[in-house]
């Protein structure tokens, strides 16, 4: 029944599940960061996970990019059981992630970053990299044209050859999703795509967020702070709070939610 | 108890007592990297620095004498008069005073910020700048320290244990050095402790050390402070010079034996003073007790050269947070 | 002419990937290396070779290979002197035990074997990060000069255990023994360094030089978005000791002729090696070229200054050189953290732009 596949309101396709989370529980010595959360993320839709500070949400992130490793619970990727991986494996299935604090490789241009980007692509050996002509060259030049329509699609062409240290925090904050992108992922996850972002450079991140979604039939899960932008653009939303889900549905659902309601306004403990 | 046996103990006891050594010199590196997060590498340059000064001093060398006369055809070497331990100690400890200013002043304070690889790499700078520059004031020789502190196996402890073994075994061959070295080290240890314990200064250090940003905000001056932490590490190197130099002579050699630090505060953390010491005896003991009983025997000897890194290497790979340290939880 | 980049356009993405973009550094680059091939050799004596080309060229490679490392990948190694040694004892261990094949081979084999040891070494720098791991290459530097001065086999019980390189032979010329042209010498190492410097910039431009600097950057950023971190350190550690080890091979063959293993690969050789690294420039093939440049010429030019000129007495010199060297380092390190490179980059910027700076 879950693979059955949906038309929103707006005209998209939502297919089955591409990825489930079962009772995920994750400690860090005696503190549980997750405490037992199963959620699921479809096809095509863009996904968004809520909740005060310390919910939780980040770690739910790194679980799913395979930096962390919960104690219980299952991962289930594109209908098979993912296995431990390392977070390198994990990127090699297809999940491309960008970061709550920005985590550029400060010391490269901004091509190179992107490039890095489309590592898990790119097949040539040693042997035929330190020859260069041939093999290697024709895959470099073969990703570089990938690169540049993701570069063309960001807007940021004329930054393409600036070391990314150089570059002013909005702009950081795309070269990264294109750097995500690079790697034509299956799933994106988003760490608080639009934090610090004045109201302009947060209208700029949701429409590329929505394009990517669109164009390319990106699934997307993004942590997010600011709910105009959560209910505006997500098709569903898991709410989180102290390691818990206490709510999970269409923005609207989530929206009526008491309990949701509670922990973001706070309640009266008597 | 059979001879082996209680060599194999006086082994363990020379060990600690050449541990106790490396602790004192690995105590100055913990002093600076609490409270800067620089890694001075310069530590055993300084310790040999120190010693070459408190000689040069007490034989009332004229600083720069080679270079002086190369430029200016003089032919100086020493003003005439010699001055006494005391003093010469006194004036030792204003000039690394006087260094540790410099050190902030002129480089360090340039660095704020940095990442603590380009620091270090700073102090490996620092540590051949001050080679040269040691060399260049007092001379390159080999030079023996007169302080008067007791050398050669001490006859009352080799006496006294002599009985502990049969006729093969003549007694614990211990030096007298060394245990002055062990007793200067407790007493030094012992004293850092109350400083930082119990005065502003202390106070202030350990602020720092927790937290730069913090300490800025309630009035301490960093500089002031920094100037402190290397002035306290360049005494400590002075003792070690002082303990390695009237052991093997004041000569370049000097700032390598300080590099088996290094080791010792890989064993032990680098902010723990009690690490420090822990390490030093660990390394100490475990090369000597290797050279004893593997390295000697079957290895044609001299493996003190290396035993200390590969057993902190291989520690390391197993414990990377060291001997003390807390698990690292890694955070993106 | 000018050098301009404005009008010079790329219409493939080959042309914005070569090396030197702008057209007149091209033509440049092709002067040097005629010069270096087709004049040098012709003019080289003895002197010239030995006091500075020869070793220019060969620590040339070593700081190539340690910028691989250090500068592209981000570990700090202390252990180069201790490479140098492997390349050099496994040259002279295939040298003796095949004569009939060529040196050259023997040197580039001696490479290969550095890699492996090198690969070993780095392996703890999986779990080993920053200052931590260039402690513990302290412990590959002593302890492999050490193996090499007490293991007998490895300089084949040579009463005085040193190793000498016999003569061998290369399109008939002597380029080891005590009957080699500078000329050779110059030669020899000169086509290693080209073939090497050529080697890393392929390596450095494409996926695994990214993978490596990616590491450097930010490791955990990296190994999420793909980087196998396992393997972008241990290919840094081989391609890097590779080149380190044929450095040491031709030190050892080539520019010595025989070697004691404490005083030729002593921990000094390491620093020495670090230290061209950070002058030149972290993170730049041109930089290593240039700090290895820098760190040859300065003491020989220092020592004809003082010596040769003011008559100081060679030990006064030493020393001086010691504390300018150090000086030198912290000055790199606070005003130009990327070396001469750097500089020179600048530099670049200014003149394309001149005599119009806005």
């Amino acid at each position: 029944m879950l693979d059955q596949t949906t038309v929103t309101a707006d005209g998209r396709t939502i297919g089955g599940v591409l990825m489930d989370m079962r009772g995920i529980t994750l400690r860090f010595g005696g503190v549980e960061a997750i405490k037992d959360i199963s959620f699921d993320i479809r096809e095509g839709e863009i996904r968004a996970i809520i909740g005060p500070n310390g919910a939780g949400k980040s770690s739910m992130l790194n679980v799913i990019s395979g930096f962390y490793h919960p104690q219980d619970g299952e991962v289930w990727f594109r209908g098979e059981r993912r296995p431990a991986m390392k977070p390198y494996q994990v990127a090699r299935l297809g999940i491309a992630r960008t970061f709550q604090n920005i985590a550029l490789f400060e010391g490269m241009t901004v091509l190179d970053n992107i490039m890095t980007g489309r590592l898990t692509q790119m097949k040539s050996g040693m042997l035929a990299q330190a020859i260069w002509r041939g093999k290697a060259e024709k895959e470099e030049v073969a990703n570089r044209e990938k690169v540049e329509q993701i570069i063309d699609f960001l807007e940021i062409q004329a930054i393409r050859k600036t070391p990314v240290g150089r570059l002013p925090y909005g702009l950081k904050k795309r070269v990264e999703l294109a750097r995500a992108l690079a790697a034509e992922p299956k799933l994106l996850l988003l760490d608080e795509p639009m934090a610090g972002m004045n109201v302009e450079e947060k209208e700029d991140m949701s429409r590329f967020i929505l394009d990517v979604n669109d164009e390319f039939g990106t699934t997307i899960a993004l942590i997010e702070h600011d709910m105009g932008v959560v209910m505006d653009i997500s098709d569903r939303v898991v709410v989180m709070d102290y390691g818990r889900k206490i709510g999970d549905g269409t923005p609207d659902e989530v929206r009526g939610n008491q309990e949701v309601i509670d922990a973001y306004l706070g309640v009266a403990h008597d | 108890m059979s001879a082996d046996f209680l060599y194999g103990i006086e082994v363990i006891i020379n060990g600690l007592m050449a541990g106790v050594l490396y602790a004192l010199v690995a105590l100055g590196f913990v002093l600076i990297f609490k409270a800067s997060g620089i890694f001075n590498y310069a530590q055993g340059v300084m310790a040999l620095f120190a010693a070459l000064t408190l000689v040069g001093i007490m034989e009332g060398q004229v600083p720069f004498a080679h270079l002086l006369n190369a430029i200016f055809g003089t032919d100086i070497h020493h003003f005439g008069w010699e001055v006494p331990a005391l003093l010469a100690i006194f004036l030792t400890v204003l000039v690394m005073v006087a260094f540790a200013w410099a050190v902030q002043h002129f480089v360090f304070r340039h660095l704020v910020g940095q990442e603590p690889i380009i620091l270090f790499m700073a102090t490996i700078g620092l540590a051949y700048f001050l080679e040269g520059v040691g060399d260049l004031m007092w001379g390159s020789d080999i030079k023996t320290i007169a302080l008067g502190l007791p050398q050669g196996g001490s006859f009352w402890v080799e006496d006294m244990t002599a009985s502990l073994g049969g006729d093969d075994f003549y007694g614990f061959f211990i030096d007298k050095l060394d245990m002055v070295a062990t007793v200067v080290a407790i007493v030094l240890v012992i004293s850092l402790i109350a400083f930082a314990q119990y005065t502003k200064q202390g106070r202030a250090m350990r602020a720092v050390a927790d937290d730069h940003q913090a300490a800025l905000s309630v009035g301490i001056s960093l500089n002031y402070i920094w100037v402190l932490v290397w002035s306290l590490a360049g005494i400590v190197a002075m003792v070690a010079g002082i303990m390695w130099g009237a052991k093997s002579g004041v000569q370049f050699s000097l700032s390598l034996i300080a590099l088996k630090a290094l080791p010792v505060l890989m064993l032990g953390g680098f902010t723990s003073i009690p690490g420090a010491i822990v390490g030093g005896l660990i390394i100490g003991v475990g090369e000597k007790l290797f050279e004893y009983t593997i390295g000697a025997p079957f290895l044609g000897g001299a493996t003190e050269n290396w035993f200390a890194y590969m057993l902190a290497l291989i520690f390391l790979v197993f414990r990377p947070q060291g001997l003390f340290g807390e698990r690292i939880i890694e955070r993106v | 002419m000018l050098y301009r980049e404005a009008g010079d356009f790329k219409t493939s993405y080959e042309a914005d990937n070569q090396t030197f973009p702008i057209a007149f550094d091209r033509y440049r680059y092709w002067v040097v290396l005629a010069v270096a091939f087709l004049v040098i050799p012709f003019m080289i004596n003895d002197y010239w070779a030995n006091a500075i080309f020869v070793p220019f060229l060969i620590y040339a490679i070593a700081a190539i290979g340690l910028n691989i490392l250090t500068g592209y990948c981000g570990q700090v190694s202390l252990g180069t002197g201790g490479f140098m040694a492997v390349g050099a004892y496994a040259c002279y261990k295939l040298m003796t035990a095949f004569p009939d094949t060529s040196i050259v081979i023997h040197i580039v084999l001696a490479g290969g074997i550095t890699a492996a040891v090198g690969t070993a070494f780095g392996l703890p720098s999986l779990r080993i990060k920053g200052f931590y791991l260039a402690v513990a290459t302290l412990a590959a530097q002593f302890f492999l000069v050490w193996l090499f001065n007490k293991v007998s086999w490895f300089y084949n019980y040579s009463a005085s255990g040193q190793i000498n390189a016999p003569e061998r032979f290369v399109a008939g010329f002597a380029v080891t023994g005590p009957n080699t042209a500078p000329a050779a010498q110059y030669l020899i190492c000169l086509v290693f360094l080209t073939l090497c410097a050529l080697i890393a910039r392929n390596l450095t431009r494409g996926t695994i030089g990214r993978s490596w600097m990616a590491i450097r950057d930010m490791d955990i950023a990296a190994e999420i978005i793909g980087v196998n971190p396992l393997k972008a350190k241990l290919t840094a550690f081989a391609v890097s000791s590779f080149f380190i080890g044929i450095s040491g091979a031709l030190f050892f063959a080539v520019y010595l002729g025989a070697v004691e293993v404490g005083e030729a690969f002593g921990i000094q050789k390491s620093f020495l090696v670090l230290f061209m690294i950070i002058i030149g420039g972290l993170g730049s093939i041109f930089g290593s070229l240039a700090g290895a440049a820098f760190l040859i010429l300065f003491p020989v030019a220092w020592k004809v200054l003082a010596v040769d000129l003011l008559g100081w007495p060679t030990d006064l010199v030493v020393h001086q050189q010691f504390m300018l060297i150090g000086a030198l380092i912290m000055f790199f390190l606070i005003k130009e953290p990327h070396g001469l490179a750097q500089l020179w980059r600048l530099a670049k910027e200014k003149l394309r732009l001149w005599p119009f700076p806005y």
